[in-house]
């Protein structure tokens, strides 16, 4: 089985849209949406679900006022910054530690280490993930819980139960939207991925994002691939972008031109590929034989 | 004043808006910092040019096991909540990309054979970008855990009257370590369905975190109706519109201020800057 993954360093650059027409031109595969924390995907596939799951990344601390002595050990020891005297006065008269849910990484250290065994530590839902339908096959989806932990567990999540459908399904290939940047939740949907397709734009943004994403793919050693996306908006850049990628060992594929039809596909809820047949349907379609040659 | 710019969806604008804003206000007087949180992929200098004075390492500790002194025991295994180390058989295995740099592990081993041994996950960069005080943080290539080096930069502030804080795209870990402490979170959205969706969230987030917010469309014109629609449904007030216009788009890929380079830009970022300003007084004012 083999995974294509889609990623960008800068966010912005057209994956979605790319991934989306991917969709409606490959045969036979899976979908899954890794970007969890800002998914979009759905939006153009509309997609039937068919099974929910919610999803425990991890525990969450919490200090029991009334059992607090007010030691502070708990502060002294996370090394997130997450607990301060903030919390209220108990009946014995002590002011208690808080510790800012925001700001807990769900470590435990403060858990194991309080001396009155004054904190909670119960496992929390921080996200679901779905299983669902759509006019180009089956999708798999997650929607991290707002202003949650643990991104790169649940992309995890998402791209095992994307293989096991596949696999249930007699399928050969998982396309995957990732996720822009090159942290947690990008390395979890590209750690031992098949392909990875970076979709840039020419702008100086763009290179300089670029080379720090090719970067992390060598550092895990996948094959990638690259497109210049909206590359009439700066020809130029668009040389700088390629000639860097050969350089570097990354496999320049087809560009793709600015076409207001991008933005017209989005709103009409359908990809490009789907909306237009020429000028940059065309370049997409250029752009997915020539990534598919490669998986 | 800690102004965060912050959009949900990635490529809307944010670095725009937050290097023009920073270069418009100090231009009238006002201590200004810049800081770019966005550490996975910071491009803030690409457009603000910064001399750069000083550079430090962000270190955070990852387990080195000494085997003269393990006994096996596997306690810091049953610590570790991110499967960051474990014993197999006669081995400790670490897997230092999973580390939360939490120190767990070194605690809890009876015999002391964990030591938390700094590695450099990052880099801080200060210096000056004319009037604007300028720090970025950088994420080390293949390094998982951004926030520390959110934290890292944000704790180089000054005595700033105010500071543009740079925010990631999404709403998850780093993004909150950004906006949550806050005067204002600034939105930059663009007016498409993608757009709208991931407005959505950031909006989400920003209330969770009781930040107060305000919109700023960017590539006004474009798409459609949606984005305008829910601000005025959900009572928030969109401060600006950048319209849609090929030469901001020419001057962005150019690495250049569209303050500078565009015609009528400067006086947006002026009114944005007055607008938010009027916001946090009027906030101010609620609260005495």
């Amino acid at each position: 089985m083999k995974e294509l993954v889609v990623i960008s360093g800068k966010g912005g650059t057209g994956k979605t849209s790319v991934v989306a027409s991917f969709a409606a031109l490959a045969e036979n595969k899976i979908l899954a949406d890794c970007d969890v924390d800002a998914a979009d995907l759905h939006l153009v596939l509309e997609p039937d679900v068919k099974e929910q799951m919610d999803f425990s990344g991890g525990s969450e601390a919490v200090v029991r006022a009334e059992d607090c002595v007010g030691c502070g050990i708990c502060a002294k020891l996370c090394k997130f910054e997450a607990i301060t005297q903030d919390g209220p006065v108990n009946s014995s008269g002590v002011k208690t530690f808080l510790i800012d849910p925001f700001g807990c990484e769900g470590c435990g250290v403060c858990v194991e280490f309080c001396p009155a065994k004054a904190i909670d530590f119960e496992e929390k839902t921080n996200g679901e993930s779905f299983v669902s339908e759509t006019r180009h096959g089956p999708m798999v989806h997650a929607k991290l819980g707002i202003a949650e932990e643990n991104s790169g567990k649940l992309v995890s999540f998402v791209r095992d139960k994307a293989r096991k459908l596949a696999t249930e399904r007699g399928v050969d290939l998982v396309i995957i939207d990732g996720s822009p940047g090159i942290g947690c939740p990008v390395i979890a949907s590209i750690t031992g991925a098949s392909l990875v397709l970076i979709v840039t734009e020419p702008t100086l943004s763009g290179l300089h994002d670029f080379k720090r994403v090719a970067a992390l793919t060598a550092h895990f050693g996948i094959p990638t691939l690259v497109t210049v996306n909206k590359w009439d908006i700066n020809p130029e850049m668009a040389d700088r972008i390629t000639a860097l990628a050969d350089q570097g060992g990354v496999k320049v594929v087809a560009r793709v031109r600015y076409d207001p039809a991008v933005t017209q596909a989005q709103v009409a809820r359908t990809s490009v590929v789907e909306h237009a047949t020429e000028g940059i349907a065309a370049d997409i379609r250029r752009l997915w034989e020539e990534v598919s040659a490669e998986l | 004043m800690k102004i965060a710019i912050a959009s949900g969806k990635g490529g809307t604008g944010k670095t725009t808006v937050a290097t023009n804003l920073a270069h418009t206000i100090a231009k009238t007087g006002v201590k200004t910092a810049y800081f770019d949180c966005d550490v996975e992929e910071p491009n803030g200098r690409i457009f603000l040019s910064p001399q750069i004075e000083a550079s430090h390492p962000v270190t955070a500790g990852v387990p080195e096991v000494d085997m003269s002194k393990c006994t096996l025991c596997g306690k810091c295994g049953r610590m570790c909540r991110f499967s960051a180390i474990v014993v197999v058989g006669k081995k400790v295995l670490t897997f230092p990309e999973l580390c939360h740099h939490c120190g767990g592990c070194a605690l809890v081993c009876p015999t002391g054979a964990i030591e938390d041994v700094p590695h450099e996950i990052g880099r801080i960069e200060e210096g000056w970008a004319g009037p604007v005080r300028f720090v970025d943080g950088s994420l080390e290539v293949g390094v998982s855990t951004g926030p520390p080096v959110v934290r890292a930069v944000k704790r180089r502030a000054r005595d700033e009257d105010v500071i543009i804080m740079d925010a990631p795209p999404g709403t998850a870990c780093p993004v909150v370590e950004t906006t949550k402490d806050a005067d204002i979170g600034i939105l930059v959205t663009e007016p498409t369905p993608f757009g709208l969706n991931d407005l959505k969230l950031a909006v989400e987030m920003l209330r969770l975190l009781e930040v107060p917010l305000a919109v700023v469309i960017n590539r006004a014109g474009i798409g459609d109706s949606g984005v305008e629609d829910y601000c005025r449904d959900e009572g928030i007030e969109v401060i600006s519109r950048i319209p849609h216009d090929r030469r901001i788009a020419e001057s962005y890929s150019r690495g250049d201020l569209i303050a500078e380079s565009v015609e009528g830009m400067q006086q947006v970022f002026e009114d944005m800057y007055k607008r938010i300003a009027a916001m946090l007084e009027g906030a101010a004012e609620q609260t005495e």
